[in-house]
């Protein structure tokens, strides 16, 4: 595959205090490819999607998304980016479709009443555009904010254990609206710390242990058995 | 749009109008019972207690300006939102002041029937006092509320941050108010309108020019 990499990380190092959590990781994600990271508790997955998505600044290396230096460009990178991570980032007293149009809204999205209605339609929660959100599920809230997704189409997706809290319908919604996203050129960095569907997904498997990316592989030439092992081992390893 | 979520989520939840509002009532309720009806003692303390039921209701509605962000992180929402963060701050500050606004209007109705004063021939001075004294509070308020959303003992910290900053405008409104009480023209009180709108003006220039960085933390 030799499309452009939309995502590359280089000698990245990031500590909080004396705790160094990242510690010169490498790694790329290219246009069109799914890459899943594999991580024990605490290994570092959340902190690298923060600093991907301009959340946390990186203590040294460089992080870009798009060509956007996401230390010193943050703004450009927002526009690529889209992080669904453990919370959902909707408001509980207003309702699906509200908050729908205040995102899209604030992101300076026209939002249009058809669009609105083929995104919740997307996520599975049309029926549910005018409910409250205060009374949906976990997993409903999830697919919301996965929705505004759907609205900006944004060229990178980072998805922080994307496929807890849905129920199997949930999941295999996910599983294709993320097969569709890397087959319309979005690159995708998930992390996961499971052997779930995040390996059905992705193109590439990399462990990340000691603060750094441990194995980067194909996912293709790997069993789950193998990636158990590897996965073990470097978490052993480190630890 | 930040001011149409914030009005919508305060429709629903009313959890900050009914505070601030009984708050103010509780309020007014204890100045009437301290003072009773002596209206000499009456005519020296009403500006300092109008103002007072204005500051301490507008601090519990300030303080809770970003309740609603908490919840599911929609700060960082906000923050991963691309474009100028300024807006925000200026829907937020949009919001406080309609929400104070309101407040106001009703507890000055109640301040004239718990002390049995003739506001209307006054009232429109008295607006404007009001209007210029509640913009300079709540751009300070919303600022300060945004730096402190994050904090523990936020509480406790943001009047105390609060409270400093504002003391010029509070000398200003309270001396402006007590002078359109006593049925001064405005103009005699010209220097502290002045007062009160240059602070507006920075105070929200500040707002403006600072909320991308305290947002950014």
């Amino acid at each position: 595959m030799a499309s452009e990499a939309l995502i590359r990380v280089a000698g990245l190092r990031k500590t909080f205090g004396n705790h160094r959590v990242l510690d010169g990781l490498d790694l790329d994600v290219r246009a069109g490819e799914a890459v899943a990271v594999l991580g024990a508790n605490g290994a570092g997955k959340t902190t690298l999607l923060k600093v991907l998505a301009t959340l946390v600044r990186p203590t040294r290396g460089t992080a870009t998304v798009a060509g956007y230096d996401c230390a010193r460009d943050a703004e450009r990178v927002r526009g690529q980016v889209g992080l669904v991570g453990h919370s959902s980032y909707v408001y509980e007293d207003l309702t699906a479709a509200e908050n729908l149009t205040f995102w899209a809204t604030l992101a300076g999205l026209k939002l249009t009443e058809a669009a609105r209605a083929a995104a919740l339609a997307a996520v599975e929660l049309d029926r549910a555009a005018d409910e409250r959100v205060r009374t949906f599920s976990a997993g409903m809230k999830r697919r919301l904010s996965l929705a505004r997704f759907v609205l900006a189409r944004p060229r990178v997706l980072l998805l922080d254990e994307p496929f807890t809290g849905l129920d199997q319908r949930g999941k295999k919604w996910l599983e294709e609206h993320l097969a569709a996203f890397k087959a319309g050129g979005g690159a995708l960095l998930m992390t996961s710390h499971s052997f779930g569907r995040e390996l059905a997904v992705a193109d590439r498997i990399a462990i990340l242990a000691g603060g750094a990316i441990a194995l980067d592989t194909a996912r293709g030439s790997l069993s789950a058995d193998d990636i158990h092992r590897l996965y073990t081992l470097h978490a052993e390893e480190a630890s | 749009m930040v001011v149409w979520k914030d009005l919508l989520v305060e429709r629903r939840s009313k959890e900050t109008l009914n505070a601030v509002f009984f708050f103010g009532l509780l309020l007014l309720f204890l100045f009437q019972f301290a003072l009773g009806p002596d209206r000499e003692r009456l005519a020296g303390t009403l500006p300092g207690l109008l103002w007072l039921g204005f500051i301490l209701s507008g601090l519990l509605g300030l303080g809770r300006t970003f309740v609603a962000e908490r919840e599911n992180d929609c700060w960082e929402g906000l923050l991963l939102t691309p474009g100028d963060k300024s807006a925000i701050y200026v829907g937020k500050l949009a919001g406080n002041l309609l929400l104070m606004l309101v407040v106001e209007t009703i507890l000055l109705v109640l301040f004239g029937f718990f002390f049995n004063l003739e506001l209307a021939a006054v009232l429109p001075a008295l607006a404007v006092v009001i209007a210029l004294g509640t913009v300079a509070f709540a751009a300070v308020g919303t600022l300060f509320a945004a730096m402190t959303a994050h904090v523990r003992a936020r509480e406790l910290l943001f009047p105390v941050l609060l409270l400093p900053v504002e003391a010029p405008v509070l000398l200003a409104t309270v001396k402006a108010t007590e002078a359109v009480l006593l049925g001064e023209p405005l103009g005699s009180v010209a220097h502290w309108l002045k007062l009160l709108a240059a602070a507006d003006v920075v105070y929200v220039a500040v707002g403006v020019l600072t909320f991308d960085f305290v947002l950014e933390g």
